[in-house]
């Protein structure tokens, strides 16, 4: 009786992991599909593709990979774009401290496998009861690689042949995101932490422009967040 | 150097500083979190969902052809919709349809 209770939950809870991670099914599928793509005009096969997506695993790095590999850069070149490129997920790590805390074994794979897309997932998630949170963490990583990889493969055997424009595709993540800032909003009572992140996000797009905005942002907001602490910490509760 | 040799090295770089990336805040406190770091855990959600749109938009120009308009519209889209139904799939196909029906055609 009591596995079966168990196993009931389970899929109840991989249910919702799946309704959750479609969305990023869609801006993965796609923008996997167009790394493979990419691969393939610099000449690299499909299971090179696929070998990138399945050991790197961060989106926009891959695509900065395929010019740092097709201009020759030296290896200290790409470690310190690398660098300059995913130290957000900094930010990833610290958020998913607590919450990962008691995972087990699979806090391993759940580290390395937290990209943006599946950190918007797991940051701040409304699970029902009937929802297993570990599970949950579980299923949305793995589900958002497999989309990931699935694209990147499908990229490289079909290259540009798609018979449709995908242009634009991509603001699904977009959307996605908006989606979840909007729901956080609705959420909370206070809304200084969204505020300063806004403020100080387009002020540094302004001042250090597209490609070297994100470190400057980071290191703001959290000096903010910091002094702000005693406006936000009796609002803003961990649920 | 072979072409391939090459190749698999700067992949195993990029995968090895991004892993190494990931999991510095684990390693770092592993045995006990400061009270400090965890406050920001908290609120950093709120703020990183922000930053996020921002760099998702940062490539925006108002000044460019589109003047910006094709982001700005598809955006009101998702957020008028969702403010409505609370659809997530929904909106992010309404707001997807949108960007692409107008940078593909009006733009």
């Amino acid at each position: 009786m009591k596995r079966h209770k168990r196993t009931d939950q389970n899929q109840n809870t991989f249910q919702f992991a799946f309704r959750a991670s479609l969305p990023v099914m869609a801006g993965y599928l796609v923008l996997g599909m167009g790394f493979g793509i990419l691969m393939q005009d610099k000449g690299y096969g499909w299971w090179w593709a696929a070998l990138m997506s399945l050991s790197i695993y961060a989106g926009s790095m891959q695509y900065v990979a395929v010019d740092l590999i097709a201009g020759g850069a030296s290896l200290i070149t790409a470690a310190l774009m690398t660098i300059m490129v995913n130290i957000r997920h900094l930010f990833y790590g610290i958020t998913m401290l607590n919450r990962y805390k008691n995972t087990g074994k699979a806090k391993p794979y759940l580290i390395y496998s937290l990209t943006d897309e599946t950190f918007s997932l797991v940051c701040s998630p409304d699970l029902p009861k009937s929802v297993d949170q570990k599970r949950y963490y579980l299923y949305v990583s793995a589900l958002d690689q497999c989309y990931w990889v699935i694209g990147s493969i499908l990229g490289g055997l079909i290259g540009s042949a798609l018979p449709f424009d995908t242009t634009g595709v991509d603001f699904a993540m977009t959307a996605l995101f908006a989606i979840i800032w909007l729901e956080q909003w609705e959420k909370s009572e206070n809304h200084l932490a969204s505020v300063t992140g806004l403020i100080i996000s387009i002020l540094c797009l302004l001042i250090f422009g597209a490609d070297q905005f994100l470190i400057p942002s980071m290191l703001i907001i959290t000096a903010a967040l910091i002094v702000e602490k005693r406006w936000l910490e009796e609002e803003v509760e961990d649920e | 150097m072979s072409k391939t040799t090459y190749t698999l090295l700067i992949i195993a770089v990029i995968s090895i500083v991004t892993i190494l990336i990931r999991f510095l805040p684990f390693a770092v406190f592993r045995k006990r979190t400061p009270k400090a770091v965890l406050y920001l855990g908290n609120v950093f959600p709120y703020a990183i969902m922000s930053m996020l749109v921002v760099y998702c938009l940062r490539n925006i120009s108002f000044t460019g052809s589109t003047h910006g308009i094709p982001e700005i519209l598809a955006l009101l889209t998702v957020v008028i919709l969702h403010k409505w139904k609370h659809n997530t799939l929904l909106s992010i196909v309404a707001g997807t349809a949108v960007y692409m029906l107008l940078i593909q055609m009006v733009f």
